[in-house]
């Protein structure tokens, strides 16, 4: 059996390179992988083009990557926040790219890729900006536009849970985009809080199996310092 | 005659709610719609959906009940109810494209006469924050919008055309404000109640699209 389990922080993150597209899991502070993240800005990695919820807020989450100047390009569906500071620096400098995509859209474009579609018929956006030289396709009548599946190189994605295939299981609402953006990349790098010996997760009960995933790293409940407070 | 009393955001949020019917599924936006929570009338069972993927969200936990894994799409912690779910994003959001949410309440900079309404991005910004706003007003069976009556400097945020970005077309229900419950319809706004005080006719001085109002309109129960 292949062993998917990274003994280091730059065991699992050693296929990544300068320019690839980046897929990084998580909701506000549901399921990011924080540790990951700390790697991919300790590597001196750039233009990264990330994908993600959102552009991070206060130094959470891709927020990091971008303050260490690794991102060259981001897309999301809310790069606006109260706290999105390090971004909004960034880009108001012309230091960084933003493709802004309504967020079940952008599930929906990741959720193609994995899925091996070359993109979707989405019927949000229609008469607005995101609208704005896309293709329209008719069918019964109705219209919708031609969103491009959205693949990526690499994703960094949390879960509770791997066993020895890389079977995962996710906390809580912490699951978010990370199982669809598991899928969609060409390789996968999961943080995990513990592994578990094979044959300890109920096959029913895998939320996404280990055939889409490639490396996984154990952390415990990793918290960065940055959390401090976050939530309140 | 009674004194002019504005709706309060929280009796805004008590007037929405009284929307809600039993056995809803219901998603709601930042602001005031979150507050529309604590105020769902006795003995309806209605239903919380939180986009990043929550399906029966409860209302916030204690201090020390918190936990960063189940986080509202606003961002701020929550339980759950018996019988609650988990989905990933792309389930969340079929659960609303695909018709499943009875209604979003949802805040906004302006609603227009054929429904449209804007809550996205200020004109001259670069950037706002979309979020799921686009696909969940898409998508749900009604739009429950909640907002100021008008702009800080007495604009009207009710208008016959946008002038803000576009969020989703033709979707709006019904507008409530802190001076008036305004029903959108094929014939335009049309004035369902009025805040304690205020006359049909206080309304449409500060609605900047033509209001219909009919022989009865009812006062807010605030």
């Amino acid at each position: 059996m292949k062993n998917k389990k990274a003994e280091t922080l730059d065991d699992a993150l050693d296929r990544i390179s300068d320019g690839d597209t980046v897929l990084v899991g998580g909701f506000g502070l549901s399921g990011i992988p924080e540790k990951l993240i700390d790697g991919v800005c300790d590597r001196g990695l750039r233009n990264l083009t990330v994908v993600n919820n959102s552009s991070g807020a206060g130094r959470i989450g891709v927020a990091r990557m971008l303050e260490r100047g690794c991102v060259g390009k981001v897309i999301c569906s809310f790069p606006w926040g109260g706290a999105s500071a390090v971004f909004k620096e960034l880009y108001e400098a012309g230091k960084v790219d933003l493709e802004i995509v309504p967020q079940g859209i952008l599930a929906e474009r990741m959720r193609a890729a994995g899925a091996g579609l070359g993109g979707v018929l989405l019927p949000i956006g229609l008469g607005t900006e995101i609208a704005e030289g896309k293709a329209i396709h008719t069918v019964d009548g109705l219209e919708y536009l031609i969103e491009p599946a959205l693949p990526g190189d690499i994703a960094l994605v949390k879960a509770q849970k791997a066993d020895p295939r890389g079977n995962l299981i996710y906390r809580l609402a912490a699951r978010n985009m990370n199982p669809i953006m598991a899928m969609a990349a060409k390789y996968t790098i999961v943080e995990v809080d513990e592994d578990v010996a094979l044959g300890t997760l109920a096959p029913e009960n895998i939320m996404t199996p280990g055939v889409f995933v490639d490396r996984y790293l154990v952390t415990g409940r990793y918290r960065p310092e940055t959390w401090e407070g976050a939530w309140s | 005659m009674t004194q002019k009393s504005p709706l309060s955001r929280e009796q805004i949020a008590k007037r929405v709610a009284a929307e809600l019917q039993d056995d809803w599924l219901v998603n709601l936006g930042l602001g005031i719609p979150t507050l529309a929570v604590d105020y769902v009338p006795e003995g309806r069972d209605v239903i919380f959906h939180s986009e990043n993927g929550i399906i029966g969200m409860g209302p916030k936990p204690g201090d020390a009940d918190v936990d960063t894994d189940l986080m509202s799409a606003g961002k701020g912690p929550v339980t759950l109810i018996p019988g609650a779910s988990f989905v990933h994003h792309a389930d969340s959001f079929a659960v609303a494209r695909g018709g499943r949410l009875d209604a979003a309440i949802l805040g906004a900079y302006q609603v227009a006469a054929n429904g449209d309404f804007a809550n996205w991005r200020l004109p001259g910004k670069h950037v706002g924050g979309i979020g799921g706003a686009m696909d969940i007003a898409y998508g749900a069976q009604r739009v429950f919008i909640t907002m100021s009556h008008t702009g800080k400097d007495g604009s009207p945020k009710l208008v016959e055309t946008l002038t803000y970005p576009l969020t989703t077309r033709n979707c709006v229900t019904k507008v409530f404000t802190e001076i008036a419950v305004v029903a959108v319809t094929p014939d335009g706004f049309v004035l369902e109640e009025t805040a304690p005080g205020y006359t049909p006719d206080d309304v449409v001085a500060v609605t900047g699209a033509p209001l219909i109002v009919p022989d009865e309109v009812g006062e807010i129960a605030a």
